[in-house]
């Protein structure tokens, strides 16, 4: 299985390299194409909207104060006259922060996991069990034991992004080509070498994407999280603007939130292009 | 004769644990510094676990392998193994590929100027110096068995263990590996156990062929060759050799298919 893949590879390779230029521009067109389908969709997704809002809801209606029309300036508005830019970058640090301690504990956990049978079957059941329990449940708990503040969000997000990396590293090890572990073998490696030298690069890859699914759980999850106990963050400007009975902001912070997670994506994506092996 | 070998084996038996029968069964070997033995033999007979066992990386159930006349004991940092696949890791260049390994705690300690003589050295002698910068994706797959055999020569190795190292590669390419192996060895010096079921190959190459047969697998034929290299023009000796070669082993194969079909019978 493994050995026809790499030999395909090898073999495709020389060969994508001189693509001609026909087949350039028709890779080129099918870009666009997908491009032009790709804003289509976005573009319909604001005129729902602007329908919900503006030509099903009556004049004046608890409904029509959500509007594109407002919603919109006042997201201008709002990242040039007042303190969301600083709201953004707490919820942003939050993310960094808890993505780091998921990847401290995750990527150990699942090299260790996928290497070993024994470690795998005692805590696969464990952790499935772990992991379909909502992060958000476990809030209560979070702020007594870490007090309000940063602390349970760190915890809460941390909890939430650990699974996807911890099982994807897992599955990048049992994924390694086991020529590459004979090579290791062959040149007397120690377990040391063979896991600087030949695991770990060899799973940067899966490590790679379960960092791409952690980021759309953290981002999801992290909305709520902030909803309590804390002053700052995405989720607490949310209910400010609530209580403030702001509601073409509150639109257009929800607004803001589906931006920002899309350029995480994105952002992850190409990381994922750039340091993927082979890529 | 026999303090002369650098690579010698006596009475090798292995069998797999679990296994109902041995695949080797009292197999020797001694090998001369500087000789290339072909070992040949139908797929399946055991050629890779006899490699495998000669290069300290499978124990063998029995027998002995001496190295320098010293008992092996797992891998030796004098003895490079390559095999039929070429093995480059993905995310490393060409000249990291080959330089893989030469700093392992357990290989002999070198400066890092050594080290980059080694590896310019071994990529310059499979002519490769034009790709050293580029990725294993981007290599042919006669370049990527270049490199893997660049990687081996990097370590100085006294023997050189290649279990069909060519088997994968088109007819032109594969001549050109075999030009370039008869080369490598005369530059170095370096011993050789060649694994191969091309007779054709075996013929080209070695000082010495050595067909293994049966189930479990022993020596049953051995032929010495004392023609210079290239062999190109050498039509009427390899030819003679190579019917005497195929009806030896057309004989093994019909023995042990009568064998096979009395324990049904
Ligand atoms: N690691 C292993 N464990 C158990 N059996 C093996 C192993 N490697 C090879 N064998 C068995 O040993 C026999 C010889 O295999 P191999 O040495 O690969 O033969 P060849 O290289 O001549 O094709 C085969 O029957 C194979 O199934
Ligand atoms: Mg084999």
């Amino acid at each position: 299985m493994t050995h026809q893949q790499t030999t395909s590879t090898v073999a495709v390779a020389p060969a994508a390299a001189v693509v001609s230029a026909a087949g350039r521009a028709a890779v080129g067109r099918a870009f666009a194409v997908r491009l032009a389908l790709g804003l289509g969709g976005l573009a319909l997704v604001f005129v729902l909207w602007w329908i919900g809002t503006d030509v099903l809801a009556q004049k004046g209606s608890f409904l029509a104060r959500f509007s594109p029309l407002t919603a919109v300036p006042a997201l201008f508005d709002l990242l040039l006259h007042s303190d969301l830019p600083l709201h953004v970058v707490m919820s942003l640090q939050r993310i960094f922060v808890g993505l780091g301690f998921a990847l401290l504990i995750g990527v150990p956990l699942g090299l260790a996991v996928g290497s070993f049978q024994v470690v795998e079957a005692a805590t696969s059941p464990a952790f499935q069990f772990l992991r379909m329990i909502s992060p958000l449940s476990w809030m209560p708990i979070a702020v007594m034991v870490f007090g309000v503040g940063d602390k349970p969000i760190y915890f809460l997000l941390t909890f939430a992004a650990v699974w996807p990396i911890l099982l994807s590293t897992a599955a990048g090890v049992r994924a390694l080509d086991p020529r590459w572990l004979q090579l290791s073998r062959s040149l007397a490696a120690t377990p040391l070498e063979t896991l600087w030298r030949v695991v770990v690069p060899g799973v940067l890859g899966h490590v790679l994407t379960g960092v791409r699914l952690a980021i759309g759980i953290l981002w999801i999850v992290l909305v709520p999280c902030e909803m309590l106990g804390v002053s700052a963050g995405l989720g607490y400007f949310i209910l400010d603007t609530r209580d403030r009975l702001a509601y073409s902001e509150l639109m257009a912070t929800v607004l803001l939130i589906g931006i920002l997670g899309f350029a995480l994506d994105s952002l992850a994506r190409s990381l994922y292009r750039i340091w993927a092996p082979g890529g | 004769m026999e303090s002369a070998s650098v690579l010698q084996a006596r009475g090798l038996v292995l069998r797999y644990p679990g296994a109902a029968k041995s695949v080797l069964s009292g197999f020797d070997l001694a090998l001369a510094p500087g000789e290339v033995v072909t070992i040949l033999g139908p797929s399946g007979v055991g050629k890779s676990s006899l490699l495998r066992v000669l290069g300290g990386l499978q124990a063998p159930t029995s027998g002995t392998v001496q190295m320098d006349g010293a008992p092996l004991r797992g891998v030796h940092p004098r003895v490079a193994v390559a095999f039929q696949d070429p093995s480059l890791l993905p995310w490393l260049t060409l000249e990291k590929n080959v330089a893989f390994g030469l700093d392992f705690k357990h290989q002999p300690a070198l400066s890092r100027a050594e080290r980059e003589a080694r590896v310019n050295d071994a990529i310059a002698e499979v002519g490769l110096s034009h790709a050293r910068r580029q990725h294993p994706a981007a290599l042919s797959g006669g370049m990527a068995q270049r490199a893997a055999l660049a990687r081996c020569l990097a370590r100085r190795p006294k023997v050189l263990l290649l279990d069909e190292p060519f088997g994968a590669l088109d007819e032109v390419t594969r001549a050109e590996m075999q030009t370039l192996l008869l080369k490598v060895v005369a530059d170095t010096g370096t011993a050789a156990v060649l694994i191969t079921h091309d007779i054709d190959e075996a013929l080209l190459l070695s000082d010495r062929i050595v067909l293994l047969g049966g189930a479990p697998a022993r020596q049953i034929g051995q032929w010495t060759l004392s023609l210079p290299f290239p062999r190109d023009d050498a039509v009427e000796e390899l030819g003679t050799l190579r019917i005497e070669i195929l009806t030896t082993l057309r004989n093994a194969v019909r023995r042990q298919n009568s064998d096979v079909s009395h324990a049904y019978a």
